[in-house]
């Protein structure tokens, strides 16, 4: 108990401090995973939205191929993303391991599945919704996507969030592909692995609340930006 | 089992609101047309020719096929057996695009008045602010433009789904029971919009179970009973002296058991 009020006040006067290297920590971390999630996204939505609209046989196959992915361990993303960007693998040439960008593929790989779930679920229900619009009109398919995207996009804000949660929170992957490095691929999570493993728990902990503190105010803000524009949107 | 033809002639080259030329409407033939459900028959087959340009009134009592009917005619389902033909040419994408369906209850995008027209307009290659801010004028919703389109009332939410309809420069405008929801002078207002398209030449296809409705639309009324059209006949004449004993009962408010 004495530990964490410790650890609480050592968090505080952390980011009162405002020390450079926490900085550098968190902005890291919400760069690599904003932008695993930004391109998670890009490719998650459309992909969800085409299996939402989508009858085809074996159909069923691949939503639970899906739905099981959403449960990929990070470590074994980690290891598959680490073979292929080391030296000896096929991508070994781009000299993408041990970077950000390395950070960032692991992270995107982890967190499709579960934008491409989740967003064909919302989508699929508002699917159910206009399908005999869209027939009426003759929508064409690409339309209909487009079209279920844009309507669907405040759910799918929590979709995005959900991804964003996963990626900020896992660690196995960015330590394998990352390294850990200081000022270069240290983020939140592989901090707190390390301080863990020094024994540092009170500073482990700390970094444990200022991650936490930073997903509650990112959902907070993403949470009020969404009921504000859909105030003005649609009843 | 009867078989079906259902015929519908439009012509004419015509102006829809907003001043648009409309290229001439075809023909649409609907004959054998079955419709199962697990062996059961829905859509048991009709003969019937509806004149080119007159306003149709399809009724009968629940369960009779008069939504599934529409929707074959449509294209929203695909009929067990039977043909649906433009111009005698298998109804095709291009043909489903000159039809236009206003359900029941109005399905709105959860977007704008204005971008719910726009959507259409953008689809049919027609984006123009003026051609939208003639529908509206047209629906009488010019006011709402910026307003998210379910905050409408029941009422201006189905005159916008008629505007959307009516964006897509329909040759034929089938209308599902359209007022069934609404108060008298939402439903004055939904007769006089579609009046109008079918003054501008509009083949009108209207299902309702109301016949104060049916004697001040129809030229011609469509009854079916059980999933067969059991009559077809002027609007005049069917009123006067329907033909069959199910029309009669459901004239007369009595419970008709059998076709």
């Amino acid at each position: 108990m004495h530990e964490i009020a410790a650890s609480f006040r050592l968090a505080v006067s952390l980011i009162a401090s405002g020390d450079r290297e926490l900085l550098e920590i968190i902005l890291l971390s919400l760069r690599v995973s904003l932008s695993a999630m930004a391109v998670s996204c890009l490719i998650g939505l459309p992909l969800g939205a085409l299996l939402a609209i989508s009858r085809f046989r074996g159909r069923d196959g691949v939503l639970i191929v899906v739905n099981a992915l959403m449960g990929l361990p990070p470590v074994v993303v980690g290891l598959l993303v680490y073979l292929w960007l080391s030296r000896s693998g096929p991508l070994g040439w781009m000299g993408l391991l041990y970077t950000p960008a390395a950070m960032i593929i692991a992270q995107t790989i982890l967190i499709t599945p579960i934008i491409v779930a989740l967003s064909r679920q919302v989508i699929e229900d508002l699917d159910g919704e206009y399908r005999e619009l869209f027939r009426s009109l003759s929508v064409p398919w690409h339309g209909r996507i487009g079209a279920l995207i844009w309507d669907g996009r405040f759910s799918l804000l929590t979709v995005a969030l959900a991804g964003f949660g996963r990626a900020v929170a896992e660690v196995g992957a960015v330590i394998i592909v990352g390294g850990n490095i200081d000022n270069l691929t240290r983020v939140m999570t592989t901090a707190i692995a390390l301080e863990t493993s020094k024994g540092d728990l009170p500073l482990a902990l700390a970094l444990g609340i200022v991650l936490l503190s930073l997903a509650l105010a990112i959902n907070a803000a993403v949470m009020s930006i969404r009921l504000t524009a859909e105030r003005h949107a649609y009843a | 089992m009867r078989e079906a033809v259902l015929k519908l002639d439009v012509a004419g080259h015509r102006e829809a609101a907003g001043a648009v030329s409309r290229v001439a409407p075809p023909r649409l033939g609907v004959e054998e047309l079955v419709y199962e459900v697990g062996g059961r028959r829905l859509i048991d087959g009709a003969t019937v020719t509806l004149a080119p340009d007159t306003r149709t009134v399809v009724m009968g009592p629940n369960g009779s096929g008069k939504s599934l009917l529409m929707r074959l005619v449509t294209g929203l389902i695909q009929p067990t057996a039977g043909r649906i033909s433009w111009d005698g040419a298998p109804l095709d994408e291009a043909m489903r695009k000159r039809q236009a369906l206003v359900f029941q209850r109005p399905v709105l995008l959860r977007r704008s008045v204005a971008e719910n027209l726009d959507f259409v307009l953008r689809l049919r290659g027609r984006a123009e602010p003026a051609r939208r801010d003639a529908l509206l004028a047209e629906v009488g919703l010019e006011g709402h433009a910026r307003q998210p389109a379910r905050l409408l009332s029941g009422g201006e939410q189905q005159r916008l789904a008629l505007a959307r309809a009516l964006a897509t420069e329909p040759a034929v405008l089938v209308l599902d029971e359209p007022t069934a929801n609404l108060d008298p002078a939402s439903t004055h207002l939904i007769e006089e919009i579609v009046g109008r398209a079918h003054d501008r030449g509009t083949k009108v296809i209207w299902v309702t179970h109301d016949i104060g409705q049916a004697r001040r639309l129809a030229d011609d009324i469509v009854f079916l009973s059980a999933g067969r059209i059991a009559t077809h006949a002027p609007a005049a004449m069917f009123f006067a002296r329907p033909a069959t004993e199910a029309a009669r009962a459901y004239l007369e408010g009595r419970i008709h058991i059998g076709q």
